[in-house]
């Protein structure tokens, strides 16, 4: 009797002592987001004001993380079509007010003001995997083609917008959860082939400055004060760092201003000027761990819902990852995709701690005993 | 495994955890290879070519630097310059380079001489600009210490001597209130314009024309993109955008009777105002004393400020812009005009001068100036003699509120709206402005004395000149106007912007108007300022006007040293009668009476505008008895 009683109250303060958390990612998330801010007091020239900014910004995340972790699977599933509908609601409100006004990415709500595309990149994936779970694994043809129209929709009101980079984050999102379902690899050939057929079509559709961009990527060379400034720059930012790199606030690419955007979308650049190749490793390492430690969170996974969506999350996460430092180094076109944690941004850090909010719940309700 | 259908539940989901691990270990697999692929171009970058980008970092930069452009040069009416820009040098430093800044400072004064408010304005410009901007130091360097300087560059990283161009203002004290100066940006200067169009511009109009027309004379900044070396020295250019100059200016002040005008001043303290009646240009504009602009532009020392700050006789106050002067008799003409217009009386009218007016019922008195009074006389000897008792009972017989309104249509009480900042706007008396400023019902005594232009009446010598010169166009007014014609750059041609319309007439019967006029012309032919118009080959139509400080007592103190109490002498002329093409204001501040001091002075004036060129008349006599 008294064993008993006693055990209860062991398992008791162990569950209010872990609530709900991976320890191992949050650890992995904890230093990353550290060398973040760690780095925009360097790339912001000793700017107390934004790392303050950066740091609450992270604080609202973390919490935000914590309530989320605490809602089960199930009830995110359930809740699923309607936060989907709510997204792409918001999403016709922003291109309903923003008629021939140019770009037009944020929706102000008072209060709160906010870019909802950035809710896509939670409710896409969290769509897709609702769907593809209706119906047995791995998917149909049909089921594939309606995935696909539930992800064209939101996608081509963000392209409108038009935002290239975040529309294609949210589409790849998608087709991470198909392909997590295990869609037949020659079906995904097929699809890789038609889509490679359909891209010289796409290229009538993309704006003036898009294909600027990709052409510059193309031949940076060619216009070196026009668009290809940042890619040289950033270019010059990386090489010059060497291996050990120029040390912390050393870096004088972004110093001098040679470096746009040196606290956003190239503040990696920075990071890898002042702590060179083995800083640079060092980061992509801590990268893969989370993304590796993500998946194995999906693996054990209770039900094909949870899996499908924090599989999708985690390789959403690693594209960001990839984009981002593809486009520093100059092997992917520039696209306004910030690097997670190391780039500035108030929305991009309380929806990427969103999104480890979803992992942290699918951990906490994992199969047991495997 | 063997399938089981009544299992096939349990069986799919088994399945299906097992295609998923399949699948995440695969794309664990593709993310590695992919980070691994972006590592191997890091190494690429960092390892491999290292070198290049190393060196293209630590010398190889490229800069971009603002290039100010040419300030708008200024005309007068006859091509003569005003204002130019002359070549010179100045020290500037570039705070992120410079170190420790105190440090600096104090080795760098055993080389070249900085003056505490050097310093301060260096100090204080330093905050508002980022730290990579080269910030102005030292301005006019002399040849010694650039030379002395040059030798001593290597102990001073980030302090350089950098040509530039200043302003310089050939004629000086002559144009210094009306052409203005300009000075140091300052961070209120910085506040109040594109703070972008002015990185690398390091003066900006202060006062006059350089303030006004700011902007016309500004110009666009251009850039040149500079490869510099690791120390931010330029290697070469790699790309400019040449700025574009500011326009030049052309005034419709002409120089030579600006200076004419001054001249016939004596170094009496006054201002005198000339206007071209058919088109609201302004010939002359002068307030002695005047002040040398140079002293402004490269940063005035605080001795010379003081100096020009606290001197007695003000010479930083324009007052022909600013200055408020009790009018007198001058609105004599304009008040009779009313009375004709409007009906009170005519021509003919006449009143009885005895030398002491009296409103009924009142005891009390208002003089004429000649005890005894001038006798019966009409509107034409009224304004001949000035004869005050005339135009109390005019004034009385119109009452306030109709002669305020009348007078307001020559611009008394407003400003003229002339293209100089800072205009002052003098006091119509009314009964609202009463109540407005002093919250006071209005006395019928203030309307007798305000029919001679005293009481609560002022006015600014533009007001004035700006008032005659409609008067002398039969009442149709222009606004005054300093700005001629501008050309963008210097091969291009002169533009003259369209004139604005000219005010709404004010003269309805040219008969009333030949009146005041022949009024006018009695004053200088036989009237109160008759001296004036010997041996002068034009006629000129004028009226004196003597403003007094205690009018009623008697006890005027005319003492050369009690300047403060002593009359100030006006006049307003204008001239040929027939044809005017100069109306003029003017104001003495130390004179003893209109037609004695003021006179002459417009004689001279007027005379260096109409027989400019022809051969030189007799001059006028300097003294005139009254």
């Amino acid at each position: 009797m008294i064993e008993q009683l006693r055990w209860q109250l062991r398992q008791w303060v162990a569950s209010s002592l872990r609530p709900n958390l991976d320890f191992p990612l949050v650890g992995a998330l904890l230093l990353l987001a550290g060398i973040g801010v760690a780095n925009l007091y360097s790339a912001g020239d000793y700017d107390l004001d934004l790392v303050i900014r950066q740091s609450i910004r992270l604080v609202i995340g973390l919490v935000l993380m914590l309530v989320i972790a605490r809602v089960t699977p199930i009830a995110l599933r359930n809740w699923t079509p309607w936060l989907y509908a709510g997204s792409i609601g918001f999403l016709l409100l922003v291109t309903a007010l923003g008629e021939g006004r140019g770009a037009h990415r944020w929706l102000d709500l008072g209060v709160l003001r906010f870019q909802p595309s950035e809710l896509l990149k939670l409710t896409m994936p969290m769509m897709a995997a609702w769907f593809l779970n209706r119906s047995h694994l791995p998917p149909s043809w049909l089921t594939v083609a309606m995935t696909a129209l539930l992800i064209a929709i939101p996608a081509g009101l963000i392209a409108e917008q038009p935002d290239l980079g975040t529309a294609l984050l949210v589409i790849s999102s998608g087709l991470f959860a198909i392909f997590l379902a295990g869609i037949a690899w020659w079906r995904i050939g097929l699809i890789a082939g038609v889509v490679g057929a359909v891209i010289p079509v796409a290229w009538q559709f993309l704006h003036e400055y898009q294909r600027n961009r990709v052409r510059m990527l193309m031949d940076p060379d060619s216009d070196p004060l026009g668009l290809g400034w940042h890619i040289i720059q950033s270019k010059i930012a990386v090489g010059s760092g060497g291996m050990w790199g120029k040390g912390w606030h050393h870096g004088t690419q972004s110093r001098l201003e040679f470096l746009p955007e040196h606290t956003t979308d190239f503040a990696f650049s920075v990071f890898a000027e002042e702590w060179g190749l083995v800083g640079v490793c060092g980061l992509l390492a801590l990268y893969l761990f989370i993304i590796g430690r993500c998946l194995w969170i999906a693996t054990n996974a209770r039900d094909t819902y949870s899996r499908l969506l924090a599989g999708s999350l985690s390789l959403s996460f690693f594209v960001y990852v990839i984009v981002n430092g593809g486009m520093i180094s100059g092997i992917l076109p520039v696209v306004g995709v910030p690097l997670p944690f190391i780039s500035y941004g108030g929305t991009s850090a309380v929806s990427l701690l969103a999104t480890f909010g979803v992992l942290m719940s699918v951990h906490a309700h994992r199969r047991r005993g495997s | 495994m063997p399938r089981r259908r009544d299992s096939k539940q349990l069986k799919d989901a088994r399945h299906e955890n097992e295609l998923f691990r399949r699948r995440a270990i695969a794309a664990f697999v593709i993310a590695t290879l992919c980070l691994l692929g972006l590592a191997a171009r890091f190494h690429y970058l960092q390892v491999d070519r290292y070198d290049d980008f190393s060196a293209r970092s630590e010398s190889n930069r490229v800069s971009l630097r603002r290039i100010a452009p040419s300030r708008g040069l200024i005309y007068d009416r006859e091509g003569v310059l005003l204002a130019e820009n002359v070549a010179a040098w100045r020290l500037e430093v570039v705070p992120e380079q410079a170190g420790d800044m105190d440090d600096l400072l104090k080795r760098l004064r055993d080389v070249v001489p900085l003056s505490e408010e050097d310093v301060e304005r260096f100090l204080a410009l330093r905050k508002a600009k980022r730290s990579f901007q080269a910030t102005p130091l030292r301005l006019k360097l002399s040849e010694e210490e650039i030379a002395r300087f040059a030798v001593e560059r290597w102990r001073f990283p980030g302090v350089d001597v950098v040509p530039y161009l200043t302003r310089h203002y050939p004629l000086g004290q002559e144009l210094g209130h009306l052409v203005g100066y300009v000075g140091r940006i300052d961070e209120k200067d910085l506040a109040r314009v594109d703070e972008t169009a002015y990185d690398g511009t390091t003066h900006i109009g202060k006062s006059g024309i350089e303030r006004s027309y700011e902007e016309l004379l500004h110009g666009v900044p251009g850039y040149e993109l500079v490869e510099v070396n690791a120390d931010r020295r330029p290697l070469r250019v790699l790309e400019r955008v040449a700025p574009k100059a500011g326009r030049n200016l052309y005034l419709t002040i002409d120089s030579r009777l600006q200076i004419a005008t001054e001249q016939a001043f004596a170094g009496k303290t006054g201002s005198a105002v000339a206007i071209d009646p058919r088109n609201g240009e302004v010939l002359a504009m002068v307030s002695i004393p005047g002040f040398d602009p140079n002293l402004f532009v490269n940063g005035i020392s605080r001795v010379d400020y003081q100096g020009l700050l606290n001197a007695p006789n003000m010479p930083l106050f324009n007052r022909a812009l600013v200055g408020t002067y009790e009018p007198g008799s001058t609105i004599k003409p304009f008040l009779g005009l009313g009375g004709l217009e409007l009906g009170v009386v005519t021509a003919e009218t006449t009143v009885n001068s005895t030398g002491e007016y009296f409103l009924p019922g009142q005891k009390r008195s208002y003089r004429d100036w000649r005890s005894g009074g001038h006798g019966r006389v009409n509107l034409i000897q009224a304004l001949a003699q000035s004869v005050n008792t005339y135009f109390y009972s005019l004034a009385v017989a119109m009452g306030i509120d109709r002669m305020s309104q009348y007078l307001a249509q020559f611009g008394f009480g407003a400003p003229t709206g002339i293209d100089l900042v800072g205009e002052g706007k003098g006091i119509l008396p009314s009964r609202e402005w009463k109540r407005a400023n002093l919250n006071q019902e209005w006395y019928p005594g203030e309307t007798v004395i305000s029919g001679i232009g005293q009481g609560y009446w002022t006015v600014t010598p533009l007001q004035l000149a700006n008032a005659t010169a409609t008067l002398a166009n039969q009442g149709i007014g222009h606004v005054p106007h300093l700005l001629k014609a501008m050309q963008d750059g210097f091969n291009a041609p002169i533009v003259e912007p369209s004139m604005s319309a000219p005010l709404p007439n004010i003269v309805k019967n040219v008969r009333h108007w030949e009146t005041v006029r022949d009024g006018m012309i009695a004053v200088t032919h036989g009237g109160t300022a008759s001296k004036v118009s010997i041996g002068s080959p034009y006629v000129m139509a004028g009226k004196t006007g003597t403003a007094q400080r205690y009018s009623r007592t008697g006890n005027v103190s005319n003492a050369p040293t009690d300047a403060k109490n002593r009359h100030k002498a006006l006049f307003v002329a204008f001239a040929p009668a027939e044809a005017p093409v100069i109306a003029l204001g003017l104001v003495l501040e130390f004179g003893s009476s209109g037609s004695g001091d003021a006179a002459p002075v417009a004689r001279k004036i007027v005379d260096a505008w109409l027989l400019k060129g022809k051969p030189k008349a007799p001059a006028a006599p300097d003294e005139v008895t009254p």
